[in-house]
């Protein structure tokens, strides 16, 4: 496949890898955090762990948007899609996410929700206007990535005059996120050298976003793309940086990043979000100024409004320890209840859901690896 | 009616035993081992680039049969018509069938039709029936992979799953790739004709692909695979399908593929063997049996590193055989 095969190039792949054991410094542990769960989903896939050396280690981060969507918010969609009059269309990887008591879209829908898979905005689009008596909900979740195109459909029904078209806005922001991580009280106990930055965000925020997080937290941060080659490429980055004591932002995907991102996006994002004062991320908590909701200009295309939704606060099954996950604080096989009683056919919690979760990609493609107490994961049978 | 769809079948089946015309077909039965299986199909679309129901019908259960290294002899097929199915749409499926048996050399000797209401079904639904005869001296089993046997894959995977998904109007791609739907009884007899004993097992990867076929394997016979990226061939529009869509290849139905695990002495015949049949063309030795109490599929990856190769989590595409 032309402009893919180039970055998953397995002959690059091991020179670079070369490059990366000669320049990391013997005694020395280098840790990175990548922040997409794009990007741990390569390196797991790839096996890109195999072909570091072990000083050079990879942290997992929060940026897999499924698995730090708030419990409470699962509810408000389940709460939302039983409503008799309601069509609440979702991207697939929504359905098996664990809300309150056990439940999930896909349980709420074989109950008789009227719940649809789309696989874009317009899609939802399409069916509220092929159903004009059906109420269609689209629930809106994702970074920077898949906040234009939900942009774009809330100007399709404003001009389409679509009375029975809504939003159940989720979208957060990538940068409040790299922040929490970074200025946490547990920042020195994960102890990161530097963090490989989003991909497919960046090519809408652009990585000027980051330069003040790089320069306020003194780490490195290389933007990188979510092929194999990319990552192995921007780990080298980091390494120099660190070699050299530098804490610049630095862009290894600039086949498709600019400084300034996405200019259009922007703005479209900017004409219909507003920035909420707070928002409940699962792992991380309350963070300030991290997510978007609807300006009141176009609150009559608002579900929250429309519906009068008030989230209640749920809070996780108390064994699992997603939230330390997602904060690079425990590795995936370092839950008790990874791979005995979470697992991806019967998740616990989001990170076993998204194939881009931490415990989902360690639980698919690395589990043979040995866990802290030396023994591989068995698969529960 | 029911005599107008009982001449289509007896058109398209063509056989003195069915002609008969008795409730059921008598033969005589060969002396030594003899293999019975049974599947369902409910594929939607019924039909798709490179096959229809009809066909995949025969091939699904002839392949069954293959498995265990026997020549097939005899099917039945059972028809469940939905009322008001269009009667040409069930004759091109009839013909299909036929001829797809009588390329495979067996008989359908017996069969049923029953129609259900409108709504109670979808079209056609068909059970076909098959048993075959094993060559003296050759026991092929699922529980026979040992650490150290080869792993040979017979041909490119995913043509069969992504043809159909293709004809699914709400993935509105196009591709010019068809099913790979075919009837595996001469390649396996020009297998088991080279390599006979050495033959441990044979495995025709369907719903679950590669990845599934190796697990129940691996629990099967208890023991780990290693196998290699690299040496798993994949058509260009089938990868380039799987990565818009989010989907492995691994997991992606074959209806005309099959994994031989062989003892290490014999791959190299074999595989010879294989390629010179025009369904091994592609053949492919993809890795090794492994000893490893944990039973993971292992891969090495093309880009270098190691991964797990899992089951395929829920279903990946609906009714796709």
């Amino acid at each position: 496949m032309k402009h893919i095969d180039e970055y998953r190039d397995g002959r690059l792949a091991q020179g670079i890898a070369a490059t990366i054991a000669a320049e990391a410094i013997g005694g020395r542990q280098y840790q990175f955090m990548e922040f997409c769960g794009g990007h741990t989903h390569a390196i797991s896939r790839y096996g890109i762990e195999d072909m570091l050396p072990a000083n050079v280690q990879m942290v997992h981060g929060p940026g897999c948007p499924v698995c730090v969507l708030p419990m409470g918010r699962i509810d408000d969609a389940i709460k939302l899609a039983l409503r008799p009059e309601v069509t609440l269309c979702t991207y697939a990887d929504l359905m098996r996410v664990p809300a309150t008591a056990g439940a999930n879209l896909l349980k709420a829908k074989a109950a008789g929700a009227d719940i649809r898979m789309v696989y874009s905005t317009l899609d939802a689009i399409r069916i509220a206007e092929a159903e004009p008596a059906r109420q269609v909900v689209f629930f809106a979740i994702g970074f920077e990535t898949t906040t234009p195109p939900t942009a774009i459909a809330i100007r399709m029904a404003r001009t389409k005059r679509l009375a029975n078209f809504s939003v159940f806005c989720n979208h957060v922001l990538t940068p409040p996120a790299m922040r929490a991580i970074l200025g946490s009280p547990d920042a020195p106990a994960i102890r990161l050298d530097g963090l490989i930055g989003p991909a497919h965000v960046s090519t809408v925020t652009g990585t000027a976003p980051y330069v003040s997080l790089a320069t306020e937290f003194l780490k490195p941060v290389v933007v990188a793309g979510f092929e194999p080659l990319d990552v192995v490429q921007a780990v080298l980055m980091l390494v120099r940086q660190v070699n050299q004591g530098r804490h610049e932002v630095e862009n290894q995907y600039f086949r498709l990043v600019t400084e300034a991102g996405n200019l259009i996006a922007q703005a479209a994002m900017a004409d219909i979000f507003e920035v909420r004062p707070s928002f409940e991320w699962r792992g991380l908590g309350e963070l300030p100024v991290s997510a978007l909701r609807l300006r009141d200009s176009y609150a009559d295309l608002d579900a929250e409004r429309r519906f009068s939704i008030a989230t209640v606060r749920a809070a996780d099954n108390p064994a699992c320890e997603c939230g330390d996950v997602l904060r690079g604080l425990k590795k995936p096989a370092e839950c008790k209840l990874f791979g005995t009683l979470c697992s991806p056919e019967t998740p616990m919690g989001s990170c076993m859901v998204s194939p881009e979760g931490a415990c989902a990609a360690h639980w698919t493609y690395g589990r043979f690896r040995a866990n802290a107490s030396g023994v591989a994961q068995k698969a529960v049978a | 009616m029911a005599q107008l769809i009982d001449e289509i079948f007896r058109d398209a089946f063509d056989n003195p035993l069915l002609d008969q015309g008795n409730d059921q077909a008598g033969f005589d039965v060969p002396a030594g081992r003899m293999v019975m299986s049974t599947d369902g199909y409910v594929i939607s679309p019924l039909f798709f680039p490179g096959g229809d129901i009809g066909s995949l019908a025969v091939h699904g259960t002839v392949n069954d049969l293959a498995m265990a290294g026997a020549r097939p002899l005899h099917l039945a097929a059972s028809y469940i018509i939905e009322e008001g199915f269009p009667l040409a749409d069930l004759q091109r499926i009839a013909i299909g069938m036929g001829n797809a048996a009588r390329n495979a050399g067996v008989a359908i000797v017996t069969g049923d039709t029953k129609v259900v209401e409108r709504g109670k079904g979808d079209g056609v639904f068909i059970v076909t029936t098959g048993i075959g005869r094993v060559p003296p001296g050759l026991d092929l089993s699922g529980d026979r992979a040992r650490p150290g046997d080869r792993v040979i894959l017979s041909g490119t995977i995913g043509d069969h799953g992504v043809a159909v998904m293709s004809t699914r109007n709400n993935l509105g791609f196009e591709t010019q790739i068809l099913s790979d739907s075919a009837a595996l009884d001469g390649l396996v007899a020009d297998m088991v004709g080279a390599a006979g004993p050495s033959l441990r097992l044979l495995r025709d990867p369907t719903r679950g692909g590669l990845a599934s076929t190796l697990n129940e394997i691996a629990l099967q016979s208890g023991v780990g695979f290693l196998i290699e990226e690299n040496a798993i061939p994949v058509r260009a529009e089938v990868a380039a399908a799987c990565e818009l869509l989010g989907l492995d290849p691994l997991h992606v139905a074959n209806e005309g593929k099959l994994v031989a695990v062989v003892a290490p002495e014999a791959a190299e015949t074999l595989l010879a063997v294989m390629r010179a049949h025009p369904l091994g063309r592609d053949a492919s030795l993809i890795g090794h049996v492994t000893r490893d109490e944990q039973r993971f599929v292992q891969m090495t990856t093309s880009f270098g590193g190691g991964r797990i190769v899992d089951w395929l989590m829920g279903e990946q595409l609906p009714r796709i055989c």
